[in-house]
C-alpha cells in the first residue's frame, strides 16, 4: 500500500476555479479585471496541482475526506499518479485556453462573455473534481456537474443550431449517465458498500463475487454510461457540440469533457474492477473490439468531413477510442500508453482546435475546401496546425509518437495482432484526413495563389491573444517528445500500483 | 415545559388560528404577523422535539394526563421519523406563509383573516396527524386538514377552482370514510384505538384474523385516495393547479406526503411490518401498481402544457416512488421512502413556489410562456433550477440520494421493474425540466445570428419577484441541497426508529437479496 497523506490540497485545487466565479461576476463591467480573475484562478489552480507533484512522484497518495454523504460512502478526494497526470493537463491547458478565449471572444465581439467565463470556471472545478475523485460516488457527482455546467457553453450562441446541438448534448450525456452509469453505480453500492466504493488497484469489486455475464453487463454499463468518452454508438453528441464557440471545443471537447469520459472509464478498469480481476474475468476484449470499431469508423467519417471543426471532432472520437482500447488490453504498457495519450492527444488536439478558431476569427472560413493558400496569410497558425496534426497522428518530433508507441507495443504484449493492425491502419487514416489541410494551405492547387513571393507584411493572423496560445501548445507538443519523462513516470505509477 | 412540547406545537397553531380570526375582524394587518409568530414558534418547538427525540428516545405524551384508563386517553407518540416529518411540515408552513405575504392581501382583501385561520388550522391538522399515536385521533385531524384544504382550494379566483374543490371534497370524503371504517373494524377486533395497543392486540391474536385484514385494506384504500396513489389520483391535478398559489404551495408538498407518512406509520407501528409483509402477500401487487403510478405520472406530465399541471402529475409519480419503496419489504426501500417524504416535500414546494412567482410576476401559466426567464428573473430561475435538478436526481441534491436508496432497495429485493421505472422517470424528468430550461434560456424565437436581440419593452414589464417571495424559494433551494449533503445523518436517524422492526429493521447483508 502506498503511503497516504491527509491534506486539503486537492480540495483547494478543485475549489480555486469555483471561487473565481465571484470576482468574475462582480467585475463583469471591467472586462480586463474580469479576465484577470480567470487567469489568477488558473495560476492558483496550477500552483496547487504542481505543489502536489513531488509527493505523488515519491509514490505517496494524498487524500482528503469530506462529509460522509451517504451511509458508508463519503465525498472523498484522492490524488494518485493517474489523477495527477490528468489534473496537470487540464489545469495547464486552462490557462492557455483562457488567453485564447479572450482573443477569440473579443475578436468576434461575442455576447454574454461573463456568463461564458463563469461556466468555464465551473467546468474546470468539475474536471478537477473528477481527476481527484477518490471514490465512485464523488466521481459521478462531478461528472454530472460537468455535463450541466457545459450546457450553457455549448448553447452559447442561443440560435437554432445551438439549441439542436445542446439538446443532443444533454440527451446523450444525461441519458447515458442516468440510464447506464447510475444503475451500475448503485449496483456497486449494493454489492460493495462496505468498501466505500473507493478506487483501489485491486478493484473493490474483486472481492464481491461478481462474475460472468453480470460483470460484463456492469462493465458495458459503465463504458457506455460515461458517454463523454464518445464511444460508438453514443458518439454523435460530440460533432453536435461543435456549435459551441471554439475555445469551448478546444478545451472542453478536446481536453476536459471528453477526457473526463475516458478518465472515468480508465478508473472503472483500474480502480473499480482492477486489471488483475478483469484479466481473470476475461471480458475486457468486448470493450476492445467496440473501441477498435470506433477507431476505424470515426476515422473514415472524418475523411469525408469538409467542415474543419467537425473533421476534428470525428478525429477526437477516434483518438478517445484509442485510449479506451489501450486500457482494455489490460497490459501494463498499453495502460501507460493510454494515460500518456490523454496528455499527448490533449496537447495536439487543442492546438488543432485553436488553429481552426483562429482561422475563423481571421477569415471567417470554416471549411477545409476554402483554405487553399491560407498558409501564406497565416503562416504561424498553419505551422502550428501541422505540428498538432503530427502529434495526433503520432509522428516525430512530437509527443504523440511516444504514447502511440506504448499503445502498439501494449497491443503486441496482449497478443492481439489484429488490434495492432487497427492502430496502424488508423494512423494512416489520421494522416489522410489531417495532413491535407496543412498541405493545401501552403501548396494550393491554384497556382495563382502561390505565385507571389511570401512576405511577413502580407500576413493577416488572428489577434495575438489567439495566436500565442496555439504557438505555445504546438511547442509543448514538441517538448513532450523530447522530455516525456514526467508524464510517463506519472502514468506508470498507477501500473506499479496495480502490479 | 419541554415535556409539554408535543401538545404545545398543536396549541400554538390552534390558538394562533383563534387569535388571527378574532384580531382579523378588527384589523386585517395583524393577521400576517400573528400567523408568522405562530409558525415560527411551531418550527422552534418542532426543533426542540427533534432534539429531545435524538437525545432521549421516543416521546410518549398523554393528553390531559389520561394515561391509565386504557383506551380513553389520547397519546401523542413521537419517534425520530415523525419528529423529522413534523419539522418538515412546520418549515414548509413557515416558508409558504412568508410567500403568501402581499399575495393574499392583494388577491383577497376581505378574506385575508379567513385565509390565515384556515391556513393555520391546516398546518395544525397535518402536524397532529403526524405526531398522534391514536388511530381515531388521526381521523379527526385528517378531517380537520381535509376540510380546511377544501376551503382553501375553493378560494381560487377561477370558476374551475370551485369545481375542482367540489370533486376533491367528494373524493376526500370517500377516502376519509374508508379510513374511519377501517378504524372501526380495528376497534371491533382489538377494543382499543391506541396505535401501540392495537399492535399488541394484533400480535396477541392467534391465527389470521380476517377482520384485521379487512380493516387494513379499508385503511389502505382510504389513504390511497388521500395520497393520490394511482389510479385514484383524478382529483389532484385540477385541485392543485386552480387554487391560489399560496394554497397550492402548502397543499401540494404536504397533503400527499402526510398521506404516505400515515401509510408508513400504519405499516410500521399499527399493524407491524412482520404482519404486513409476511401475512399479507401484497408486496408484488403494491410495487407493481407503484410502477404503473410512476410511469403514468411521468407520461402524463410529459403531455402537459401548463406548468402547474405538469408538477401535479409529477407528484403522482413521486407518490409512486414512495409507495413502491415502502412496500418492497426492504430496509433501504423503507429508509428511502421516509427520506423521500422530506426531500419531496421541499422539492415540490420549490416547484410550486417558482410557479407561483411566474404566475404573479409574468402571468405565466403555460410552459412555452417562460421564454427568456433566465434573463428576466435570474434569482427565481436559480431557485427553480436547484429544485429541478433534485427532481431529475442530480447529486448532491436530496433527489439523488432518495433515488439512490430506493433503487438500492429495489435491487436488493429484486424488484427490477421498479428500478427501471425510477430510472425512466428520472429521464422523463430530465426531458421535462430541460425543455423548460431551454425555453427559458433561448427565448421563444431563437434569435438570429448571435442572440444580441433583447426585447426591451418586455424586459421592463417583467421584474424579479419581491424578497418576500424570493426568500422562501431560495431557502427551499438551500434546504434541498442541505438535505442531500447531510443525508447520512438523516438516514441514521430514520434507521434508529426502524430498529427492531421485523423484515425491514436491519440492513440486509450485501451478499443477500435479489442480486445474483
Amino acid at each position: 500500500m502506498p503511503e497516504v497523506i491527509q491534506t486539503y490540497m486537492p480540495l483547494w485545487a478543485c475549489l480555486s476555479a469555483l471561487f473565481a466565479v465571484v470576482p468574475i461576476v462582480l467585475l463583469r463591467r471591467e472586462t480586463f479585471l474580469r479576465e484577470g480573475a480567470t487567469f489568477v484562478a488558473g495560476f492558483v489552480m496550477l500552483g496547487f496541482v504542481i505543489s502536489m507533484v513531488p509527493e505523488v512522484l515519491a509514490g505517496k497518495v494524498l487524500e482528503c475526506t469530506l462529509i460522509e454523504i451517504t451511509a458508508d460512502v463519503p465525498i472523498k478526494f484522492r490524488v494518485d499518479g493517474q489523477g495527477m497526470l490528468f489534473a496537470l493537463v487540464a489545469s495547464s491547458l486552462w490557462i492557455v485556453t483562457s488567453l485564447y478565449s479572450v482573443g477569440y471572444m473579443r475578436g468576434l465581439k461575442e455576447h454574454s462573455q461573463t456568463r461564458f467565463f463563469v461556466f468555464f470556471a465551473v467546468s474546470l472545478t468539475a474536471t478537477m473534481g473528477v481527476a481527484f475523485a477518490g471514490n465512485l460516488l464523488t466521481l459521478y457527482l462531478f461528472y454530472e456537474m460537468l455535463s450541466l455546467a457545459t450546457w450553457p457553453l455549448v448553447t452559447h450562441h442561443q440560435d437554432k443550431e445551438a439549441r439542436g446541438g445542446g439538446r443532443k448534448y444533454l440527451a446523450y450525456l444525461l441519458g447515458t449517465s442516468v440510464g447506464f452509469a447510475l444503475p451500475a453505480l448503485i449496483f456497486c453500492y449494493v454489492k460493495a458498500s462496505a468498501t466505500g466504493l473507493e478506487f483501489s488497484a485491486a478493484g473493490f469489486l474483486a472481492s464481491t463475487g461478481v462474475e460472468g455475464s453480470t460483470a460484463l453487463v456492469l462493465l458495458l454499463l459503465f463504458t457506455f454510461g460515461f458517454s463523454k468518452a464518445g464511444l460508438m454508438p453514443f458518439h454523435s453528441w460530440l460533432p453536435g457540440a461543435m456549435v459551441a464557440p471554439t475555445p469551448v471545443s478546444a478545451l472542453l471537447h478536446a481536453v476536459a469533457v471528453v477526457k473526463v469520459g475516458v478518465f472515468c472509464i480508465i478508473r472503472v478498469f483500474t480502480g473499480v474492477f482492477g486489471l488483475a480481476f478483469l484479466k481473470e474475468l476475461d471480458i475486457a476484449i468486448v470493450v476492445s473490439w467496440i473501441a477498435a470499431f470506433t477507431v476505424i469508423t470515426s476515422s473514415l467519417i472524418a475523411l469525408t468531413q469538409d467542415n474543419l471543426k467537425r473533421r476534428l471532432a470525428f478525429s477526437t472520437i477516434g483518438q478517445l477510442a484509442y485510449i479506451i482500447l489501450g486500457v482494455s488490453l489490460l497490459e501494463d504498457r498499453a495502460v501507460i500508453g493510454s494515460m500518456a495519450h490523454i496528455a499527448m492527444h490533449a496537447v495536439g488536439k487543442i492546438t488543432l482546435f485553436m488553429c481552426a478558431g483562429a482561422i475563423f476569427v481571421a477569415t471567417g472560413k470554416k471549411y477545409v475546401s476554402q483554405m487553399d493558400g491560407l498558409g501564406r496569410k497565416m503562416p504561424l497558425t498553419f505551422v502550428a496546425f501541422t505540428i498538432g496534426a503530427l502529434s495526433v497522428i503520432g509522428l516525430p518530433p512530437t509527443g504523440g509518437l511516444i504514447s502511440k508507441f506504448y499503445l502498439v507495443t501494449g497491443a503486441m504484449d496482449a497478443g492481439q495482432p489484429l488490434l495492432v493492425t487497427v492502430f496502424l491502419v488508423s494512423t494512416l487514416l489520421n494522416a489522410a484526413y489531417l495532413l491535407p489541410v496543412g498541405y493545401r494551405a501552403f501548396f494550393p492547387r491554384d497556382r495563382q495563389l502561390s505565385s507571389q513571393p511570401f512576405s511577413w507584411k502580407t500576413t493577416a493572423e488572428a489577434p495575438w491573444a489567439a495566436v500565442l496560445p496555439l504557438c505555445v501548445t504546438s511547442i509543448l507538443a514538441i517538448v513532450l517528445f523530447v522530455k516525456p519523462q514526467l508524464l510517463l513516470k506519472l502514468a506508470s505509477l498507477m501500473v506499479s500500483d496495480v502490479g | 415545559m419541554a415535556e409539554q412540547y408535543p401538545i404545545i406545537v398543536l396549541l400554538v397553531l390552534l390558538f394562533g388560528a383563534l387569535f388571527v380570526g378574532l384580531a382579523g375582524m378588527a384589523d386585517r394587518r395583524v393577521c400576517f404577523p400573528l400567523t408568522m409568530t405562530a409558525l415560527v414558534l411551531a418550527v422552534m418547538v418542532s426543533v426542540g422535539i427533534l432534539q429531545r427525540v435524538i437525545s432521549g428516545g421516543v416521546i410518549r405524551y398523554f393528553v390531559g394526563g389520561w394515561s391509565r384508563p386504557v383506551g380513553i386517553g389520547i397519546e401523542l407518540r413521537i419517534d425520530t421519523i415523525n419528529a423529522l416529518v413534523l419539522l418538515t411540515i412546520t418549515t414548509v408552513g413557515l416558508l409558504t406563509a412568508l410567500f403568501s405575504f402581499r399575495r393574499v392581501q392583494e388577491d383577497k382583501t376581505e378574506k385575508t383573516p379567513l385565509f390565515y385561520v384556515l391556513y393555520l388550522l391546516l398546518i395544525m391538522g397535518l402536524s397532529g396527524m403526524v405526531i398522534t399515536g391514536d388511530a381515531f385521533n388521526l381521523y379527526v385531524l385528517l378531517e380537520v386538514s381535509s376540510l380546511t384544504s377544501y376551503a382553501l382550494i375553493a378560494m381560487g379566483k377561477s370558476r374551475r377552482a370551485a369545481v375542482a374543490a367540489f370533486s376533491y371534497i367528494i373524493m376526500g370524503t370517500i377516502g376519509a370514510s374508508f379510513y374511519l371504517l377501517g378504524v372501526g373494524y380495528l376497534y371491533l377486533r382489538t377494543g382499543t384505538l391506541n396505535m401501540m395497543e392495537i399492535h399488541q392486540a394484533i400480535l396477541a391474536l392467534d391465527g389470521p384474523s380476517s377482520t384485521i385484514v379487512v380493516a387494513f385494506v379499508l385503511i389502505l384504500v382510504g389513504l390511497m385516495i388521500k395520497m393520490a396513489f394511482f389510479p385514484l389520483f383524478g382529483w389532484l391535478p385540477n385541485a392543485y393547479s386552480y387554487c391560489p398559489s399560496s394554497t397550492s404551495c402548502v397543499v401540494a408538498p404536504l397533503m400527499t406526503k402526510v398521506g404516505v407518512y400515515v401509510m408508513v406509520r400504519m405499516m410500521l407501528t399499527v399493524f407491524g411490518t412482520e404482519w404486513v409483509f409476511e401475512n399479507l402477500q401484497y408486496t408484488q401487487w403494491m410495487v407493481g401498481i407503484a410502477v404503473l403510478a410512476i410511469l403514468a405520472g411521468s407520461v402524463m406530465a410529459l403531455a402537459q402544457v401548463e406548468l402547474k399541471k405538469m408538477f401535479c402529475y409529477l407528484i403522482v409519480a413521486e407518490v409512486g416512488y414512495m409507495v413502491g419503496g415502502a412496500w418492497m419489504a426492504n430496509h433501504w426501500g423503507m429508509v428511502g421512502t421516509i427520506y423521500h417524504i422530506m426531500g419531496d416535500a421541499f422539492m415540490t414546494l420549490c416547484m410550486f413556489l417558482a410557479a407561483g412567482i411566474f404566475v404573479k410576476q409574468a402571468g405565466v401559466v403555460r410552459i412555452d410562456q417562460l421564454d427568456g426567464m433566465f434573463r428576466k428573473m435570474p434569482w427565481t430561475m436559480a431557485g427553480f433550477v436547484v429544485g429541478a435538478l433534485a427532481m431529475i436526481g442530480i447529486p448532491p441534491t436530496c433527489g439523488f440520494f432518495s433515488k439512490l436508496y430506493l433503487i438500492r432497495g429495489g435491487m436488493e429485493s429484486g424488484h427490477w421493474g421498479y428500478v427501471m421505472a425510477l430510472l425512466i422517470s428520472s429521464l422523463v424528468n430530465a426531458v421535462l425540466f430541460f425543455r423548460i430550461f431551454e425555453i427559458a434560456y433561448f427565448g421563444k424565437k431563437p434569435a438570429e445570428g448571435h442572440g444580441h436581440h433583447v426585447d426591451h419593452s418586455e424586459e421592463s414589464v417583467i421584474k424579479e419577484a419581491r424578497p418576500s417571495a424570493l426568500i422562501p424559494l431560495l431557502a427551499t433551494a438551500v434546504i434541498i441541497v442541505l438535505l442531500g449533503l447531510f443525508n447520512s445523518n438523516l438516514v441514521e436517524l430514520i434507521e434508529r426508529s426502524l430498529q427492531g422492526s421485523e423484515v425491514i429493521g436491519t440492513r440486509a447483508l450485501s451478499s443477500k437479496g435479489g442480486l445474483g
